[in-house]
């Protein structure tokens, strides 16, 4: 069992030489940053071969005028060891022309809805995900809320309702 | 509503047995002292909805304690509670699915223009989309409150209500307030096919 994010970053890095990894920690927090052509080999190596075999999270930031960002969407999953108790959260980073992942369903069934609602309120893509469509929101929905450019009153999707008056009803 | 018959003409003794009427009044009194509801209950109003049917306030006193949950059986809608985009289409289904005659009494801050909850999801009122007839302020309203707006409606249906449903077939016109949010505004402009500038404001001095 690997105990320190600096640990899990030379393991990872040696499990994968193209990675690029960086780590940190904070509040006895671990923190594993991946590139986004080797997340999924690293989940998988994480999973297989490192004990972390529970997605409890998966979820996007927007970082969106986000001071020193350099990436717009960061994704975040988060493992937890069932055995040894041990969380770590690994990120990711995507950015707007092509917002695409690959879907972790296969190696976690509970990442199903979770890619799913961020699909809904982010649009982000995870290819290779079994049905991926809107968990939340109306299906009619174009937009994607939680999105830092999207106002918070929204774009009339509230208004638009027909009106039912009362002789017609 | 009635008055004893002592006209001429009518045999003595009769007068105290009958009553003379309209058919209207006969429907109103019975629809106003019968208000069966459908309590479309989203959010805490619905808490105080139950606390108006419960024994300490007691709606039953005024004949609107028979909560049915289908509104196949229920004459008289109270929306408690905010609606969102996903729950509208669900009301405005069980609005239509209410058989006639029907009321309508919009409970809270939240059912009235959306509240606090001014936000993408939340629709702004009610009455924008189906037709209220009393409106409950209040986050979220007493009990009494409640009480008062169902005795209101009684009034209103006692004075004006006819046994045809003449006075509901007049109301033809979108009852809710007037569009002037900026993005109503974009959105009736773009389903029309209009391109009207918002009028800039110059000051003079």
């Amino acid at each position: 069992m690997k105990e320190l994010p600096a640990e899990i970053d030379y393991w990872l890095r040696s499990k994968l030489p193209a990675a690029q990894v960086s780590s940190s920690s904070f509040r006895g927090q671990s923190r594993v940053c991946v590139d986004r052509p080797n997340i999924w080999e690293s989940l998988r190596a994480l999973r297989d071969d490192a004990g972390f075999d529970m997605l409890f999270e998966l979820t996007a930031v927007d970082y969106l005028e986000y001071e020193g960002a350099r990436d717009r969407f960061g994704i975040v999953y988060g493992l937890l060891s069932i055995d040894t108790g041990k969380r770590l959260i690994v990120k990711t980073f995507v950015n707007e022309p092509d917002l695409v992942l690959p879907t972790v369903t296969d190696l976690w069934k509970s990442a199903d809805w979770m890619e799913r609602e961020v699909y809904d309120m982010f649009g982000i893509v995870f290819t290779g995900h079994p049905n991926l469509k809107r968990l939340l929101l109306p299906t009619e929905f174009t937009s994607f809320p939680l999105r830092k450019d999207y106002p918070v009153k929204g774009r009339g999707e509230r208004h638009n309702f027909p009106i039912i008056t009362r002789a017609e009803s | 509503m009635a008055s004893p018959m002592n006209s001429p003409g009518v045999p003595s003794g009769l007068g105290e047995n009958v009553l003379l009427t309209k058919l209207d009044d006969v429907a109103n009194w019975a629809r106003a002292n019968s208000l069966w509801p459908m309590p479309f209950a989203t959010a805490c109003c619905g808490i105080e909805l139950m606390a108006t049917a419960s024994s300490r306030f007691d709606l039953s006193r005024f004949g609107a304690e028979v909560m049915r949950f289908t509104p196949r059986q229920c004459d008289l809608m109270i929306v408690a509670g905010r609606v969102v985009m996903k729950m509208l289409p669900v009301l405005q289904r069980i609005w239509l699915q209410m058989p006639e005659p029907k009321w309508c009494i919009s409970m809270g801050a939240c059912a009235c223009s959306g509240g606090v909850f001014d936000t993408y999801a939340v629709v702004q009122g009610v009455d924008r989309f189906l037709p209220v007839d009393i409106y409950v302020p209040g986050c979220p309203p007493r009990p009494e409150q409640l009480i008062q707006a169902v005795l209101d409606l009684q009034s209103r249906i006692k004075s004006g209500g006819t046994f045809t449903g003449k006075e509901f077939s007049l109301r033809i016109l979108p009852e809710g307030p007037p569009r002037f949010e900026p993005d109503e505004i974009q959105r009736f402009q773009d389903r029309n096919e209009l391109d009207l500038k918002r009028p800039t404001y110059t000051p003079e001095h």
